[in-house]
């Protein structure tokens, strides 16, 4: 396991992918033995996409 | 009489590959004339206006909504069409590893849920995408953002964000990756080394990776910045990190740059930038002129050129020549492109032999399609007016099949130059796809067709297969994209 937030740079260590969207994209990292969290993603606020900026803006 | 028929999913979300197999299963069932899946979009609502395939209900969609649509022949066709396809729209996604236990539901449970992830990769429809970048910057984590239809506003603020979160933001729009030697989105499985690569063009950088290792070295990092870094709007913000984080990496000891002609008020930054490094550079702004670099930078005019500076020089193997001749009257070149910057790698080559090129994604020095019928035409089949409410043409090559019948009828074409992009994303057989295409065009004393793979032997569809597959078809094969367009002035008797 990569060594969380101190590991900004991305490079040299290990990948490990929150995937959010496209379900082959998830598929195709697990291929490559890197560690995926694939989202059960879903249009948040009802389906607006103002108002999930305004929530993301928020830090929800 | 036929009918349309409309029925919105409220906040449902399925994603566009899943969407796009089901709207075919549609389209497919017994009175079904057209239809279409679709989030909702003001895009997409437009898409399925223009296809007539919009009604009442569609039309009072949000883009979080999921609008199924069928044109039938009449309503008990379509209402049989919408309970057949149902119950697959519902039915639950598998998840990476194949079963169904619980996921997360947003970036934030699933950073709890793992402490180390370092990396969100977002490919969802584009309106909403830039929310999602912006909580996963906010976590510390860095951003690949595969999908488009982002703003320039939200682009500049999410790479401002991430700048200061010291996290890389790649992307919007960015297709392709190579971390680690890990293939991210459309991304080639290459050779381990230690060139490394920040590009704004995802065939750009496919095309230089692969030919980096198929000609003996390998790939530290391919870095995408997505195609409007280095507009002065953005500032080249993600190039200047990438630069960074490559000149910081032990693994990296020689950077190539690959893009589009940066704006006026980023050049000199980059220039700065690559001044302050102790490492040498290569780079490849596909049509820029007199550029003055510093000097750890060489300047490389099509993408062939940045593999073979960054390889140390020398030439790649040699295309044998295209063993057919044309009759006088064949003397167009029609290039029919997935790739964008393949495309404009190709203008350029034309244009450097003197001949006048028009391209729907015309370089500086060709012109727009309408503007000179005399000129040999570069078509980008990437571009938006091709792949609106479609896939993209490497997802799905049948996009080829209009404009390569027309240029099959065409008897002014000598040459038609096609680009088979493979790797992790792509079709599983785009060779195989054009062969069977043009099984059903090809007629006596046609044009030559040239081709050229973008992949490696490692990639999911072996480059020497579908090369094999192109060459039983009488298509010649050349090593590199560029080599093609040579090998297609050679037989038009044009000195390259």
């Amino acid at each position: 396991m990569p060594s969380d937030q101190d590991d900004k740079s991305l490079l040299g260590g290990d990948l490990s992918v929150i995937n959010v969207g496209l379900d082959k994209f998830a598929s195709e990292l697990a291929e490559h033995n890197v560690s995926v969290v694939h989202l059960d993603w879903k249009p948040p606020a009802g389906g607006g996409a103002e108002l999930a900026t305004l929530l993301s803006k928020m830090g929800t | 009489m036929e009918v349309t028929l409309n029925i919105v999913f409220q906040g449902f979300y399925k994603d566009s590959v899943a969407l796009m197999r089901l709207s075919r299963d549609l389209a497919a069932l017994d009175g079904v004339n057209e239809a279409g899946l679709m989030m909702g979009s003001p895009s997409n609502k437009q898409i399925l206006k223009d296809a007539g395939l919009l009604a009442d209900e569609g039309a009072a969609a949000e883009g979080g909504d999921l609008i199924l649509a069928i044109r039938a022949n009449d309503s008990a066709a379509a209402q049989k069409a919408a309970e057949t396809i149902e119950p697959q729209i519902k039915s639950q996604t598998r998840s990476a590893d194949g079963d169904t236990e619980w996921r997360p539901q947003t970036i934030r449970a699933a950073a709890k849920a793992n402490p180390g992830a370092n990396l969100a990769l977002i490919s969802v429809p584009g309106e909403f995408a830039a929310a999602e970048a912006r909580k996963a910057i906010s976590r510390g984590l860095n951003v690949m953002m595969f999908s488009d239809n982002v703003s320039i506003e939200d682009e500049i603020s999410l790479k401002i964000q991430a700048r200061e979160e010291g996290v890389l933001m790649m992307g919007p729009d960015c297709g392709t990756a190579i971390l680690d030697g890990v293939p991210l989105a459309f991304a080639n499985q290459v050779k381990r080394g230690d060139i490394g690569i920040v590009g704004a063009s995802g065939t750009g950088i496919q095309e230089v990776t692969s030919l980096i290792s198929n000609n003996g070295r390998g790939v530290s990092h391919a870095i995408g910045v997505g195609g409007r870094d280095l507009k002065d709007e953005i500032g080249g913000v993600s190039t200047l990190m990438g630069i960074d984080r490559l000149d910081a990496d032990t693994a990296t000891k020689h950077i190539i740059l690959i893009s589009k002609p940066p704006g006026e008020k980023v050049l000199p930054r980059i220039m700065d930038r690559i001044a302050q490094s102790a490492k040498p550079f290569t780079v490849c702004f596909i049509g820029a002129t007199d550029l003055e670099l510093p000097t750890n930078a060489t300047a490389a005019r099509t993408l062939k050129d940045a593999a073979q500076a960054a390889l140390g020089g020398g030439e790649f193997e040699q295309s044998e020549s295209v063993g057919t001749s044309l009759p006088e009257s064949r003397k167009g070149i029609r290039g029919l492109y997935s790739g964008g910057t393949l495309a404009a790698e190709s203008q350029l080559i034309l244009l450097d032999a003197g001949l006048p090129v028009a391209s729907n994604a015309a370089v500086p020095g060709a012109v727009g399609l309408s503007e000179n019928n005399e000129a040999h035409q570069i078509i980008d089949l990437g571009d938006d007016q091709y792949t609106q409410g479609r896939p993209h043409p490497m997802i799905d090559p049948e996009i080829r099949h209009e404009p390569l019948a027309d240029a099959m009828a065409d008897s002014t074409i000598g040459v038609i130059l096609i680009d088979i992009v493979i790797g992790y994303g792509a079709h599983p057989d785009p060779a195989g796809q054009l062969v069977t295409m043009l099984d059903d065009l090809r007629g006596e004393n046609g044009p030559a067709i040239i081709a050229s793979v973008t992949g490696t032997e490692l990639d999911p569809q072996v480059r020497s297969s579908q090369i094999k597959a192109l060459e039983a078809a009488d298509i010649h094969v050349a090593e590199s994209n560029a080599d093609a367009a040579l090998a297609a002035l050679r037989l038009l008797g044009v000195n390259s």
